[in-house]
């Protein structure tokens, strides 16, 4: 009889999950949480060098200068970033991937190679593009952002070259396929 | 049972209640409903900033490839989808393969990235003192791998041909088969000291096989082998190239093969050039050749620029020297070139 009593009650009791249940939480499935003060998700551990940025930078003020100095290459960096994250050739490229990273990292190269004075804190280029599975089609399309971004900044065309020709051969570390 | 029954009771009300409610339309009615009114249109989005002049003048040709960018197939191959830079595909050569206008680059024509099919299509005119030169060929590109092309020359002797007494108005015409195979090395990527390079045959028939024996050629059709090695040096926005050519052709094949005696020579065609922009290209270009038959045949020179008006459009303009062709000396002009590659 209390049993049957019991059973009632708790059939009583039963309620719906309230609305916006932490259904990861309940099952216990660990999120990844952007650091509050950076914007970025945590990534495993690594080796920080400048060495990573994959060749040695220029040591040219007027180089610097005509990327419009360490604000400007920045700019250019997160501008890159952005007009391949709207072209439907990579854009699925750059999807699962964090883009807020990718500007900072992506801006310390560029700043670091032309001599701007940066410090590259990213991982290597191999390890970095290793499960990408890219191809040099793809290069071609970022090389192309890259140029628009730089045109957008006034970026005299021989200067664009020079930097490109840093970023030249680490195809062979990028492209997998 | 005391417990219980209070229980009991709850639930009855419950379902009471939820009997006695009115029952709930989850849809509107639609027989007696008030006129809705029409959805506004969203706004539209803000319109795009008007492109520069020069790129909002060439709009219309940027649709000009009936083909379009899109995915068609052959086989696993994707045929004309393009993806090269701009400019790295070359220009077509006087003998239909890819390359500066005169000399044959190590380049891979048609705009195709590995694992597709390109091609191209171009048409030449050279004007000078004393004879045209008209040329047109098709090029198909396999990847960054392989280059087949052919080309037709037609080279008009106007009032030459009288004094050379051949008639005037004598067209020699010269039919051009290229192979060139990419062994090695990437224009653009790659280590700065590694050019991109190709071996490759161009095999030539002259159409007047009586008329240049008779002039003191060995044969109507003869084979080139050459090998080129072509780099864009990028720090320095320059673009090199070097040909050596195994070679019995007299002035490209057009006057026949070898002469008594004359067999294959090596020969160089050397090119620099220095981008100006991502679409334009301005150079020069050194060509040597033999002089099988006596006649003066001189080594061939040229200045030429090259424009990119669109991805799939390139024209070439260019001053040549080619010094003495068939004892005429002085043959200096201008040379234009359209190529439309896919």
């Amino acid at each position: 009889m209390l049993l049957a009593t019991a059973a009632a009650a708790l059939m009583l009791l039963q309620q719906a999950p309230a609305e916006g249940t932490d259904w990861d939480a309940e099952f216990g499935i660990e999120a990844k949480v952007r650091d509050p003060l950076t914007g970025e998700f945590p990534v495993a551990p690594y080796q920080q060098s400048n060495a990573n940025a994959g060749a040695l930078p220029y040591a040219s003020p007027a180089l610097v200068a005509a990327f419009g100095g360490r604000e400007g290459i920045l700019r250019i960096a997160a501008r890159t970033v952005e007009l391949s994250e709207a072209d439907p050739r990579i854009a699925a490229i750059f999807a699962s991937h964090d883009m807020v990273r990718l500007k900072r990292t992506l801006g310390e190269q560029l700043c670091y190679l032309i001599g701007a004075g940066c410090d590259y804190t990213g991982r290597d280029m191999r390890s970095v593009h290793a499960d990408m599975g890219l191809t040099k089609a793809d290069l071609n399309a970022l090389v192309e952002n890259l140029q628009a971004a730089m045109r957008e900044a006034g970026v005299p065309f021989a200067a664009q070259n020079r930097l490109l020709a840093k970023l030249a051969p680490m195809a062979r570390e990028v492209v997998t396929r | 049972m005391s417990i219980i029954a209070p229980c009991l009771a709850t639930l009855c009300s419950l379902l009471g209640d939820a009997a006695s409610a009115d029952p709930q339309i989850a849809y509107e009615p639609v027989i007696d409903a008030a006129p809705v009114a029409p959805p506004v249109a969203p706004p539209a989005p803000p319109a795009p900033p008007a492109p520069a002049a020069m790129e909002r003048a060439l709009a219309p040709l940027a649709g000009a490839s009936a083909l379009g960018d899109a995915g068609l197939r052959l086989g696993r191959a994707e045929l004309f989808k393009g993806g090269k830079l701009l400019l790295t595909n070359g220009v077509a050569t006087a003998e239909g393969s890819s390359g500066g206008g005169l000399a044959r680059w190590a380049t891979i024509g048609g705009r195709q990235m590995p694992g597709g099919i390109g091609a191209s299509l171009h048409a030449t005119a050279i004007e000078l003192a004393d004879y045209g030169w008209r040329s047109y060929g098709v090029l198909v590109g396999v990847g960054d791998r392989l280059e087949l092309s052919y080309a037709r020359a037609d080279f008009d002797t106007r009032k030459v041909g009288a004094l050379l007494g051949i008639g005037e108005g004598y067209a020699f015409n010269l039919d051009t088969f290229g192979a060139k195979l990419r062994l090695a090395g990437d224009l653009v990527y790659g280590a700065a000291a590694m050019p991109q390079i190709a071996i490759g045959i161009e095999h030539k028939r002259s159409r007047d096989g009586a008329l240049v024996r008779a002039l003191g050629a060995a044969a109507a059709s003869g084979t080139d082998v050459t090998l080129s090695a072509t780099k864009l040096l990028l720090g320095h926005s320059l673009l090199a190239n070097a040909t050596l050519r195994y070679t019995k052709a007299n002035e490209l094949g057009l006057l026949g093969f070898g002469a008594a005696g004359a067999g294959h020579e090596l020969h160089f065609e050397g090119s620099l050039a220095y981008q100006l922009s991502r679409r334009a290209v301005v150079g020069a270009e050194y060509r040597s050749k033999p002089d099988n038959l006596g006649l003066g045949e001189d080594d061939w020179i040229d200045l030429f620029a090259a424009y990119a008006l669109t991805r799939h459009l390139t024209v070439t303009a260019a001053y040549v020297d080619l010094g003495a062709i068939a004892t005429i000396p002085g043959q200096r002009g201008g040379f234009l070139s359209a190529q439309v590659a896919f």
